[in-house]
């Protein structure tokens, strides 16, 4: 199969954004991230994006002044930027686009628009059977998917807060982050319960942000002024949408996604030096631990517990502080993957991992890992 | 939101919860049970199902304790679950009346909603029952 690469990754402003609007963080992040590929948006023929309103690929593409021969606005949730890797990586194979461009941003911290609760006006499904129970959106869902694994595996909550304080290891070393104090588990376990086991600390960011990515074939990322990241490897999958129709909520559709993606790579997780997990929750980085295969299932606690994801760890993961301590805005998936290619580029600086040729961004949507999309990138 | 008028498909259901019946459709042709209802069997896909009344006891699959204000109509805290009835199929529900623990036997008890249906919720099962 031709070679396909990201040519260019760039965050939107990051944090509080009060001076832009989201169409306008896209339209930055994107004019750089196509800068870095020597291309404008008039050299893009693929849009991809989510969350940027009705039709979203259609607003956004009108707004940058892009036409494209291929596009989607599929809502995969905050995975929706992984997917969208995998779609574009078949597009440019198959002779269907040549320049990929993928945005996202939100203001839902400045707006804060986030709900709390299951939509019980919509007459939907999750009206009818979730909405009365007042389970928290979406806190409750993964609180249910946290306590089970803790009920079948005697995963503690000392082992999730770890994952909270390995995260803020490596946001110290990011000076964009939105949280850099230093954390101990102590402080995780003292937070406030917000529904059991999660704490306060046990969740991540409600900030504002987004970004962009480019994908290409091998001529366009000829002519990149930054090192072209191969893509070689992706896959996808989901499963539930309401809760309790999880068959089994200790196991995401990540087994599925990280199947592929390490199929199509012919690779193994021990090749990994970067992982980049959709921390939304701690317990969400132990279980794609286990389902990615890094380790058994029900072994994904202590391997967090025991440290290995830190910046002394023995996987590097969350490094740019992740969605718990450096940005979550709403979907943080494509954050994920501008941070694989910064560390695959050597551009991390002081979080930089020494020898970093092979990353894995792994994302998740929905209610309690309704969604997964895994992308694994290479140092040419 | 009264879900009896707004759902061709699950009318059946809530309007048995106006009896007090918790409904839950069996498969005529491999035996399976599910819910919520569909038109089909998950199981075998197979299309003539029945409406069945489940015994109403089953055993907590999760649960979590909502401890943040969700919405208006529930006062934390307050316990979230799922619940696996003895039929098999899982449904999310609250527990009220004692405290639970992920395991526990359950039984079905319902809350009264004004005009809207009475909801199925569940209940600790007392000790040997």
């Amino acid at each position: 199969m031709k070679p396909v690469y990201v040519v260019g990754a760039a965050e939107t402003p990051l944090g509080k954004v009060p001076d832009h609007s989201e169409f306008s963080m896209v339209a930055v992040a994107a004019r750089e991230a196509l800068g870095e590929a020597g291309l404008g948006f008039r050299d893009v023929d693929a849009l991809f994006t989510n969350y940027m309103g009705e039709e979203g690929s259609v607003q956004l593409g009108e707004y940058l002044g892009i036409r494209p021969r291929y596009a989607e606005s599929s809502d995969m949730g905050g995975a929706s930027f992984e997917f969208f890797v995998h779609h574009a990586m078949l597009a440019v194979t198959a002779g269907r686009c040549e320049v990929a461009l993928i945005g996202y941003a939100s203001r839902q911290r400045s707006r804060r628009s986030r709900r709390r609760a299951v939509d019980a006006t919509d007459q939907s499904l999750a009206a009818q059977f979730e909405a009365p129970y007042g389970i928290h959106f979406p806190i409750g869902h993964y609180a249910l998917s946290a306590a089970r694994h803790m009920h079948q595996y005697g995963t503690t909550s000392e082992q999730l807060a770890a994952v909270a304080v390995a995260a803020r290891q490596w946001a110290a070393l990011n000076p964009k982050a939105w949280v850099r104090d230093p954390l101990t588990i102590a402080e995780v376990l003292a937070s406030p319960m917000i529904a059991d086991p999660l704490h306060k600390l046990d969740c991540c960011l409600v900030t504002d942000g987004g970004g962009a990515i480019v994908i290409a074939g091998p001529e366009r990322a000829r002519d990149a002024a930054k090192r072209p990241v191969r893509i070689l490897g992706a896959g996808e999958s989901h499963c539930q949408w309401h809760v309790a129709q999880c068959p089994d909520l200790t196991v995401t559709p990540g087994v599925v996604s990280g199947r592929e993606a390490f199929a199509m790579a012919g690779i193994s997780p021990s090749d990994i030096d970067v992982f980049e997990p959709y921390d939304n929750f701690t317990h969400a980085v132990i279980l794609y631990l286990e389902d990615l295969g890094f380790c058994a299932k029900g072994e994904g606690g202590a391997f967090a517990g025991e440290g290995r994801l830190g910046p002394d760890g023995s996987l590097p993961a969350m490094t740019s502080g992740g969605g718990l301590s450096y940005n979550h805005p709403g979907a943080l998936g494509i954050l994920l993957l501008i941070e694989a290619v910064r560390q695959l580029r050597g551009e991390a600086g002081a979080r930089q991992v020494v020898g970093a040729e092979i990353a894995l961004a792994h994302g998740t949507g929905g209610l309690a890992f309704s969604t997964a999309s895994t992308v694994i990138l290479a140092r040419e | 939101m009264d879900p009896i008028t707004v759902d061709p498909t699950t009318e059946p259901f809530w309007r048995a919860c106006r009896e007090h019946r918790l409904m839950i459709q069996r498969c005529r042709a491999c035996g399976h049970h599910q819910f919520y209802p569909r038109p089909f069997c998950l199981a075998c896909e197979g299309v003539d199902l029945a409406w069945v009344e489940a015994k109403g006891e089953g055993h907590i699959y999760s649960q979590t304790t909502i401890r943040v204000p969700a919405t208006p109509e529930m006062t934390p805290p307050y316990v979230v679950a799922i619940v696996e009835l003895e039929e098999g199929p899982r449904l999310l529900t609250n527990i009220e009346g004692a405290s639970s623990e992920i395991g526990d036997r359950v039984r079905l008890r319902w809350r009264e909603r004004g005009p809207l249906p009475p909801l199925p919720v569940f209940t600790p099962a007392e000790p040997g029952s």
